[in-house]
């Protein structure tokens, strides 16, 4: 049969949607840079190396959880013999206080959305709405 | 044996990545020069392959079909089996494209005490195929955050649907199990029937051990080792808006996967993987069985010059009438 201008339309669609990450990224002028955190001012040092922290921190928080949750231990000690109490609001939170620049801003930007925020708090939000 | 050596194969393949970047330190090879030329070779391969195909005269209709064709109103038609419209046709290629459906007859034949010979059906093939190809690509779209910045909101729902479990952190996603399920069945299909296993080639392995290594890799990356996704996408972004970048955080894992990749595209164009555009272009399945209802002409029929015998005996007629031989006409 003669279908070649619906072989070649249908070549020319796959090969306009296999690049279309190209075009999408041209058309909201996206540059390979990061985003810019927004990182605690008071303190130098995270609860581990920042290696460690960036590549790995989700899986810390689920040990955290299990250790309160499960065997009622609260306290984490840091490889610098540093204690921190294990939560997520109280001490992730508390250095790194703008979740909206920093836990948010990295998250948008690789794509993860944390449903930890349905039960656990973010103390700026309840501060806002107590006005 | 092929199996064998597919596998050592792959992971020659699996060992070259790692050390090129671990040891020899060829990020930019493994990160820029080799997914850029990959993507070059899948893409004009592919195209060259469909335009070939495009041109390969498929004058008549071939209705190698399972159904009843139409023919008088009181013998029922198989509509989607033998469909002789372009409705029926579009419904007979979504459900081959999109549910397998010829797979789904797949049967199997035994040998039984007797000795006799019983068919029956069997399924598995086509459901191992079917959830391998459908998870992939949802984790082909869900890939689509290391690529895309805005992040697009369907990639993201995509991935809270996957993670509907929300087990541990980074949160599960079904069709990582899914996936390494459907290959691993796929692969001991082929090893553990003798006469499959027979009939399975180099090619039918690599393909399957390919997949197996980018899976699990992929697999190893998120919920054992660990890999920096922020330097990660700026790499993956860094490709795709041309302008390259190899960050210092990507750990030699990462280039592993990437690799894998690499060599399944670049392998794509020349081998079965091309079942994939094959699939729309195969006459048996996107031709209306019309034969009956309409008169198919072959377009291509290169204009014979015939000589017919009424013609023929024009020309000798004095001769022929002359040895005395019969005429047709006097
Ligand atoms: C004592 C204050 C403190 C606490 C508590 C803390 N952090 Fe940090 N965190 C920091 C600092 C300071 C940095 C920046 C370190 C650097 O720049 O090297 C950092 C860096 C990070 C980074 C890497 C950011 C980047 O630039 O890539 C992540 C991710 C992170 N923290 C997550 C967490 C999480 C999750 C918790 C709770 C388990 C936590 N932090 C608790 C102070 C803290
Ligand atoms: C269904 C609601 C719910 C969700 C969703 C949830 N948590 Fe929790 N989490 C709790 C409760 C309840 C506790 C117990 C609080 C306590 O005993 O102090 C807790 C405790 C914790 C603790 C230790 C105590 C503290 O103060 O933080 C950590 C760490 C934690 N959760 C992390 C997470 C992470 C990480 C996520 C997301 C992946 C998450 N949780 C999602 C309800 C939830
Ligand atoms: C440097 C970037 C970065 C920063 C900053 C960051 N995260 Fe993450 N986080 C990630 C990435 C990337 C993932 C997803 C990893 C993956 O998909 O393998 C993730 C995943 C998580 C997850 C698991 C979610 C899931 O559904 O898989 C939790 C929980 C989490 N982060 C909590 C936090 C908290 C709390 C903070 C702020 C204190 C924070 N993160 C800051 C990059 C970051
Ligand atoms: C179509 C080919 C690919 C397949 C089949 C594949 C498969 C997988 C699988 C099954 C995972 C496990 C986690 C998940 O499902 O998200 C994974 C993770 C991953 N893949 Fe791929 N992948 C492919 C291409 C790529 C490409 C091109 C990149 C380059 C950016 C990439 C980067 C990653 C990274 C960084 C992870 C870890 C994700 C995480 O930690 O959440 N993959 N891959």
């Amino acid at each position: 049969m003669r279908d070649r201008g619906l072989i070649f339309t249908g070549l020319v669609l796959f090969l306009g949607l296999i690049t279309f990450p190209v075009w999408y990224n041209l058309a909201s002028g996206t540059s390979s840079k990061p985003p810019e955190l927004k990182l605690p001012t008071t303190e130098k040092q995270c609860v581990a190396p920042t290696e460690t922290m960036r590549m790995s921190h989700m899986e810390m928080l689920i040990t955290w959880r299990d250790q309160v949750v499960r065997q009622n231990d609260r306290t984490y000690v840091a490889a610098d013999g540093k204690r921190y109490d294990m939560s997520l609001t109280n001490t992730c939170l508390k250095c790194h206080d703008n979740k909206a620049e920093f836990c948010d801003k990295c998250h948008d930007y690789a794509g993860v959305k944390p449903y930890c925020w349905d039960c656990h708090i973010d103390p700026k939000l309840v501060q806002r709405s107590k006005g | 044996m092929s199996a064998l050596y597919s596998l050592l194969t792959v992971l020659v393949l699996i060992l070259l990545a790692y050390f090129g970047v671990a040891a020899a330190h060829l990020g930019v090879l493994f990160g820029t020069v080799i997914p850029f030329a990959a993507i070059a070779v899948f893409l004009a391969g592919l195209a060259y392959r469909v335009v070939k195909w495009a041109n390969t005269p498929v004058p008549f209709r071939i209705p190698s079909t399972c159904g009843q064709q139409k023919s008088l109103p009181w013998i029922k038609q198989g509509r989607l089996e033998s469909p002789s419209s372009t409705l029926g046709v579009m419904g007979r290629m979504a459900l081959e494209v999109l549910l397998f459906r010829s797979l789904f007859r797949n049967t199997k034949a035994e040998l039984r005490d007797g000795p006799r010979l019983v068919y029956g059906e069997n399924k598995w093939l086509w459901l191992g195929a079917l959830a391998f190809h459908w998870t992939f690509l949802v984790i082909f779209l869900r890939h689509l955050r290391f690529f895309m910045e805005p992040v697009p909101r369907l990639v993201n729902l995509l991935a809270d649907v996957d993670g509907f479990f929300q087990v541990g952190a980074p949160v599960l996603y079904v069709t990582d199990l899914v996936i390494l399920a459907a290959l691993l069945y796929l692969l001991f299909r082929r090893l553990r029937d003798p006469q499959i296993r027979y009939l399975s080639l180099f090619t039918d392995y690599f393909a399957l051990f390919l997949l197996l290594g980018l899976a699990g890799s992929g697999v190893l990356m998120r919920y054992f080792t660990r890999a920096d996704i922020v330097a990660i996408k700026e790499l993956a972004i860094g490709l795709v808006t041309f302008s390259p970048v190899i960050p210092k955080e990507v750990g030699p894992l990462f280039f592993v996967h990437l690799f894998l990749l690499c060599v399944l595209l670049a392998y794509f164009p020349f081998s079965k993987l091309m079942h994939a555009p094959g699939v729309f272009l195969s006459p048996t399945r996107n031709l209306a069985n019309n034969n009956r209802m309409k008169r198919h002409v072959n377009p291509w029929d290169y204009p014979v010059k015939v000589h017919t015998y009424a013609e023929w005996e024009e020309e000798f007629h004095d001769k022929i009438k002359a040895a005395g031989l019969p005429l047709d006409r006097e």
